[in-house]
């Protein structure tokens, strides 16, 4: 056996103070990698802040001939198209999940899981591709004129139908964020103790009233964190997205309409920018991107504490 | 009067495991049984056979007669909800609904069965938690999470909860192996009270419990009951040898 004092290992105080370095030195690379970005794209974009102040956010004319720059389009197209897409992706995402923790037999699991992974790592141009190629038409001549002559009452779903626009955008965004909403539900889901089903179903709960009164409550501030991770990454999604809304900084209120994203237009038209005013109206979407997933995930926070807080009594 | 259970030849499985043979036991109305053995005997799927619970468990399932009140559990047309509303369940450990208030974990299975009258729920809460003898502690933060109470007071949570839709039965998984002495003493205070209107069934390792509250004790060993006598006899002068090796610590 070898002897403690020939051991060649490095004991006592300086290896852990060397080791508390470098972590504190990885935590702070961080911070100052955010805080940079924010400087930087700050003082880049400070000419459009200068020449246009406030009626940058609410405008809504983007005239890169005339060099006037109005992004309230683009603010209204990410969230639109993000909104929409979690509308249709939450509850499919969620109850997805329902079903693979509560009721599928447990061989069915696996394969499916495997499934959501490999749609999850589909790069977003492929998707972009089956958008514009399969999406689109479908949506233009069977989608959009359904529901045109059905619910064309609403101004939602009125005006040509393009098949391009806002609700493709929306529809191939929900595809996309899907998978990452049931494997995070999946998770929570699979960490309520069973002590809570057991619970409910003493009671003379039926599976459903189980699942909704142990289950769904316990899980949602979990199911909550599944929710903003499916919007934080629409907001953020630029190519697919590029490749269908249709790129035309307008709003309107049917959901047939093209319309524009803060990502796609910076995406399409960065290589454009031969002013400076205009690389720094570009700069200043980007960071107002910045700024609105900063606000959205400060208030999904805000909203996971408030009702979060009962249940870590009891997980011990 | 509560009903008494009849367990006729009930037989139970995980899967290929065979871990109930063929128990046959009377449970009397309105008195405690006890049953003990060492851990894996098959006690808690016997007492999670009497409400059904058993089969929830994937894999798993029961054969037999379990008659409560004449009336086969284990019958063809018998929904196995409607048998949980009747035969009421504690477990081992608490585990009242954290994101629920204490109120509403008691109402939780009246609100199940369609009370939605306000009167009416706070009359059945107030009454649930007196019984569970919770009340005087409660009173003043029935709002607050049931998940802020002390250990033996979820237990006791969770014993009105079980109360509230006013069971015939209450079957108890070693309600206390997770409370302290304490907490345990008002538990088995609760369950002498508790007799005077239900059928208890309780599970515990702790075999002075079973001689402090129970009338009757079953002791299973392997899958297979082997005495079923008064607590007293049991406790003095067991039958067989098996029973008298395990209550004077020469084995489990």
């Amino acid at each position: 056996m070898r002897r403690l004092a020939h051991s060649t290992r490095v004991t006592g105080g300086w290896g852990d103070h060397l080791f508390r370095l470098l972590i504190r030195a990885a935590a702070l690379i961080l911070l100052v990698i955010v805080l940079g970005l924010v400087i930087v794209m700050i003082r880049a974009a400070f000419p459009s802040i200068r020449a246009f102040g406030w009626s940058f956010l609410f405008t809504s004319r983007w005239d890169p001939v005339a060099e006037k720059f109005g992004a309230l389009p683009l603010i209204y197209g990410t969230i639109v198209s993000s909104v929409l897409a979690l509308l249709i992706a939450v509850p499919l995402g969620i109850g997805a999940a329902v079903y693979l923790s509560e009721v599928a037999p447990p061989w069915i699991s696996p394969p499916i899981s495997f499934l959501i992974e490999l749609l999850a790592a589909v790069p977003s141009v492929v998707y972009g591709l089956w958008g514009i190629f399969i999406l689109a038409p479908w949506l233009r001549t069977q989608v959009q004129p359904a529901l045109g002559a059905t619910l064309g009452f609403l101004p939602l779903f009125q005006g040509p139908p393009y098949g391009v626009g806002m609700l493709a955008a929306g529809l191939i965004l929900a595809i996309m964020v899907v998978p990452f909403i049931i494997a995070v539900s999946r998770e929570v889901l699979l960490a309520v103790p069973n002590a809570q089903r057991e619970a409910a179903l003493a009671l003379g709960a039926t599976r459903w009233e189980t699942t909704r009164l142990a289950v769904l409550r316990y899980a949602r501030s979990g199911l909550m964190g599944a929710v903003l991770l499916g919007l934080g990454r629409s907001l953020g999604e630029t190519m697919a997205v590029t490749m269908v809304i249709g790129n035309r900084p307008e709003i309107s209120a049917s959901l047939f309409a093209p319309g524009y994203t803060m990502a796609s237009m910076i995406a399409n038209e960065f290589a454009e920018a031969t002013s400076d005013l205009y690389l720094s109206a570009l700069i200043e979407v980007g960071l107002l991107l910045f700024v609105v997933t900063v606000i959205v995930n400060a208030l999904a926070r805000l909203l996971v504490w408030s009702v979060g807080g009962a249940v870590k009594a009891v997980r011990e | 009067m509560a009903d008494g259970i009849l367990v006729k030849q009930l037989n139970a499985w995980f899967g290929a495991l065979h871990v109930l043979r063929d128990i046959d036991l009377t449970i009397a109305p309105g008195a405690v049984t006890a049953i003990i053995g060492p851990s894996g005997c098959g006690k808690s799927t016997f007492i999670r056979c009497l409400n059904r619970m058993h089969e929830v468990v994937p894999e798993a399932r029961a054969q037999g007669q379990v008659l409560l009140n004449g009336e086969d559990l284990y019958g063809p047309r018998v929904d196995p909800v409607q048998v949980r509303r009747r035969v009421g369940m504690v477990f081992q450990k608490p585990n009242p609904f954290p994101t629920m208030s204490v109120f509403d974990n008691v109402a939780a299975g009246l609100r199940l069965d369609g009370v939605r009258n306000h009167a009416l729920l706070d009359e059945a809460v107030e009454h649930a938690l007196h019984q569970a003898a919770l009340w005087g502690e409660v009173k003043d933060v029935l709002g607050k999470s049931g998940a802020s109470l002390s250990g033996g007071q979820q237990q006791r949570l969770c014993i009105a909860r079980a109360l509230a839709v006013r069971p015939e039965v209450l079957l108890m998984d070693e309600p206390c192996s997770a409370l302290d002495p304490i907490a345990t003493a008002k538990i088995e205070e609760l369950i002498v009270q508790l007799k005077k209107a239900l059928t208890i069934v309780i599970v515990t390792h702790n075999m002075q419990q079973a001689a402090r509250v129970s009338e009757a004790t079953a002791f299973f060993l392997l899958g297979e009951l082997v005495e079923f006598d008064k607590t007293t006899r049991i406790f003095t002068n067991p039958s067989d040898r098996r029973t008298e090796d395990y209550i004077t610590g020469r084995f489990g």
